[in-house]
């Protein structure tokens, strides 16, 4: 077995450094719509009305584009790591199909209330739906990353299995729904956090600043559960996490960004904690990542061996970088336009009725 | 149903469900920002309205385009794990170009939407525009990667193993400018005449806000008309490629059982089993005489290759002819809105509003742009079997082990089923708004037509 003791640098473990880079994009924007799905779902006091809006209104103009970094993994997935992609999706078909579900649930109901006039019933209806499926989706992609990490779909495994041990088992487990809540509670906290910028009212910013110290609670005792479970379920998890001056290195990271944000909360100093709890969120994707090299599909099959023909790989990375000379003036952009003056100018006869004064 | 069956259906239900929405997501920027663009040179505030108007609408078609879409790229994997193992080295540049260029059009999208207020009119238009590229430049993308699996280049296979993978001659393949340019024209032709069909069902009806429809049908008809008159021609090349590249294609679409001379044969149904045609039409030699200027050319037939590899031309034939006669027809309306065009322009000719007949025209053939896109895909695909990867791999080998795919293929037919009738819903909710009656509700007086339009003579 390889020692992950030595980072190498091939072109195969530049593209997989890129999709780790363009997972952890989505963890930081994509995750924290997911987060205002589930505070929507959470709301509640007073001001529950203004939360709602606070947070569609933060949500609307970008989680399309937020979304899209899943996608491009997907495609760097199928392109670079083609076997490890048709593996993945086949031993996780009943994971990753519930999770679509939850996707096409939340986008849509998203939108569906934003643009159903007919009232506050249908509004509520749409609005329970998409809180609902933010809250679940979240969960499945960690257990879905949570069974990869522990190696439970190996790839040398014999097919000659009932369906239960093939398709379900392998992800039924304590340690990948520990990964599920782990992944919730962070996308959560980045929400919460992200919000007491966003928020217009000193009242609504404090809701949100309470809510951002609660989540953080809740990512410290879930992070802990995971790694104690880790240590029974997942050895190869424990092993790379807790092995090495590196593992040691990003764990300490991650415990110091912890430690800042929730400092910066409770002094209320939320630019502070906004870059925080990003590079928080950032140091636990990166951990998972170490924690699984030099192995794409773990327990035993290594980026290395997993890589698609050179002439893929060259491309694919030309056209990320060209991509993203693109890519990134036009997010900041986008993020320059919404996250700094005012509010949103949502469309007029939309999700103002969110607001209780409107029906 | 077996488990082939039931992912091939649950393939083409989510491809035909998102394949509307993908449309939709080339055509409306192009619309709002002609709209916008109109108003920002002669700021009439009608054309501004319009803009905004048809901007909701797009807002709502996107999103369930975007979770659609996200859907069908795990799909690829969910579905069919062994072509992508196969394939996904080998079209993976027009996915990741793919990949970029719908990352722009979202961001730009989110912009459009919802910065009216926030940016200048410029900008605003400039990034409607960038929306309106990008938007189409996706769509060329993805017919990219489907036209490989027509014409596979690009790669070697050596002992069943793909090997000298040559990403760029795959995305440019033998079948890309044909199927590309056909794709292109049907979504703007298709786009276009819809929404030109539901603003002139609203003049029809009669509306509070004829200069709004008006200059609704005027926005949708100048981008459908050009691409709908020259979609014919796209046909014709799009025809003649397939008949080169995939003979068999070609003859279930024709309904060309034996080889010899190929007739031109309109309607009837196929039977492939015992390779007969009933109640159709034919014209001897024609087809031989179009492809290779003899009618007694000999065209390969359904019976040139084994049973285990002809596709099931029955269905073939009849959606390629369902395409043809939309296609015909939108090509009429097209040239019938040319002429009118013409003929206003010259200070003759009836004022849209009042010419019902014309309107009438429109709102029939409104969906028979999305019928033709659906029929058209279902040539291409279904065509293309027992093959997903053409003469390469066979989709009964691509299929997941994964059993009991009836599960999932009904349950995401149920969710597209409830989403597909809110999001008309929600339009139909939106349409009513710009000022239509609504149905079964009080009719307003109807406002003189004429009157306003004689302001503009």
């Amino acid at each position: 077995m390889f020692g992950a003791d030595e980072l190498v640098f091939t072109l195969p473990h530049v593209v997989a450094g890129t999709m780790v880079l363009s997972i952890t994009a989505y963890v930081l924007l994509a995750g924290a719509d997911f987060g205002g799905g589930v505070w929507d779902l959470l709301a509640r006091g007073a001001r529950k009305a203004q939360q709602r809006k606070l947070i569609a209104d933060a949500i609307g103009p970008v989680w399309e584009a937020n979304h899209v970094w899943l996608i491009l993994v997907v495609v760097m997935m199928f392109s670079c790591f083609p076997a490890a992609f048709a593996h993945f999706s086949t031993e996780l078909h009943v994971p990753l199909t519930l999770m679509l579900v939850g996707v096409v649930l939340r986008g849509s109901a998203f939108t569906f209330r934003s643009y159903d006039v007919s009232g506050g019933a249908n509004q509520a209806r749409w609005g329970m739906v998409f809180s609902i499926a933010s809250l679940m989706t979240p969960i499945i992609l960690g257990v879905c990353i949570g069974t990869v990490a522990a190696g439970n779909i190996p790839m040398d495994v014999g097919t000659s299995r009932t369906f239960v041990e093939r398709f379900v088992s392998p992800w039924i487990t304590p340690f990948a729904f520990s990964v599920g809540a782990l992944t919730l509670a962070l996308f959560a906290l980045l929400a919460a956090t992200y919000l007491t910028i966003e928020a217009r009212s000193a009242d609504v910013r404090e809701d949100f600043r309470k809510r951002a110290l609660s989540a953080m609670v809740a990512v410290a005792v879930v992070a802990a559960l995971t790694l104690f479970l880790a240590k029974r379920d997942a050895a190869l998890v424990y092993h790379g996490l807790t092995s090495g001056w590196r593992a040691l290195l990003l764990i300490g990271a991650t415990a110091i960004f912890a430690l800042i944000a929730s400092v910066a909360l409770l002094t209320r100093a939320f630019q502070i904690a906004r870059v925080a709890v990003g590079a928080l969120a950032s140091f636990i994707v990166w951990g998972w990542a170490w924690s699984q090299y030099p192995f794409l599909m773990p327990p035993d099959r290594t980026i290395m061996s997993l890589a698609a023909p050179r002439a893929t790989l060259m491309w694919t990375m030309s056209v990320l970088i060209v991509g993203t000379l693109i890519l990134l003036p036009s997010f900041l952009y986008l993020f320059r336009v919404f996250k700094s003056v005012d509010r949103v100018d949502v469309p007029s006869d939309s999700p103002s009725s969110l607001d209780s004064t409107h029906s | 149903m077996s488990d082939l069956l039931a992912a091939r259906s649950q393939m083409a239900m989510s491809l035909a469900f998102h394949i509307v929405f993908a449309v939709v997501g080339m055509g409306m920027p192009a619309l709002m920002v002609i709209a916008e663009w109109r108003w920002y040179k002669k700021r009439d505030p009608v054309l501004l309205d319009l803009a905004k108007r048809w901007a909701k609408g797009t807002a709502i078609l996107f999103a369930v385009g975007a979770v659609s879409g996200t859907v069908l790229s795990f799909e690829l994997g969910l579905l069919w794990p062994t072509f992508m193992q196969h394939a996904g080295p080998v079209v993976s540049m027009p996915f990741s170009l793919e990949g970029f260029a719908f990352f722009t059009e979202a961001i730009f999208l989110g912009i459009y939407l919802y910065a009216w207020k926030r940016i200048s009119a410029k900008a605003h238009v400039a990034a409607g525009v960038i929306v309106a590229i990008s938007g189409a430049l996706s769509g060329a993308f993805v017919v990219c990667a489907n036209s490989w699996m027509n014409a596979p280049v690009g790669f070697t296979v050596t002992n069943g193993v793909v090997t000298d993978v040559r990403p760029m001659v795959a995305m440019f393949n033998p079948a890309a400018v044909a199927e590309v340019i056909h794709m292109m024209f049907a979504a703007y032709a298709a786009t276009g005449i819809a929404v030109a069909g539901i603003h002139a069902y609203a003049l029809l009806r009669g509306t509070l806000r004829p200069a709004f429809h008006r200059a609704a049908v005027q926005t949708a008809l100048f981008v459908s008309v050009p691409a709908m008159l020259l979609q014919p021609l796209s046909g014709d090349f799009s025809t003649r490629d397939v008949a080169k590249r995939q003979p068999i294609k070609f003859a279930a679409l024709d309904g060309h059982l034996h080889a010899g001379p190929a007739a031109l044969v309109v309607g009837g149904w196929i039977d492939e089993r015992n390779l007969t045609r009933k109640a159709s039409i034919e014209i001897p030699g024609a087809i031989s005489l179009l492809l290779k200027f003899d009618s007694k050319a000999i065209v390969p037939g359904l019976d040139s290759v084994p049973v285990a590899d002809r596709p099931p031309a029955g269905i073939v034939h009849i959606a390629f002819q369902v395409m043809v006669a939309c296609g015909l027809a939108l090509a009429t309306v097209g040239a019938w809105s040319a002429w009118r065009a013409w003929r206003r322009r010259r200070g003759s000719g009836v004022a849209l509003p009042a010419d019902r007949t014309y309107l009438k025209a429109l709102v029939v053939t409104a969906p028979l742009g999305f019928i033709a896109i659906e029929a058209g895909w279902t040539v291409t695909e279904i065509g293309r079997q027992p093959w997903i990867v053409q003469d390469f791999l066979r989709t009964s080998d691509a299929v997941t082990p994964m059993p009991g795919l009836i599960v999932p293929f009904l349950g995401f037919t149920l969710l597209y089923i409830g989403l597909a009738i809110m999001v008309t819903y929600l339009l139909w909710m939106q349409i009513l708004k710009t000022g239509i009656t609504p149905l079964g509700g009080h009719q307003p007086p109807v406002v003189s037509e004429t009157t306003e339009y004689n302001v503009r003579r």
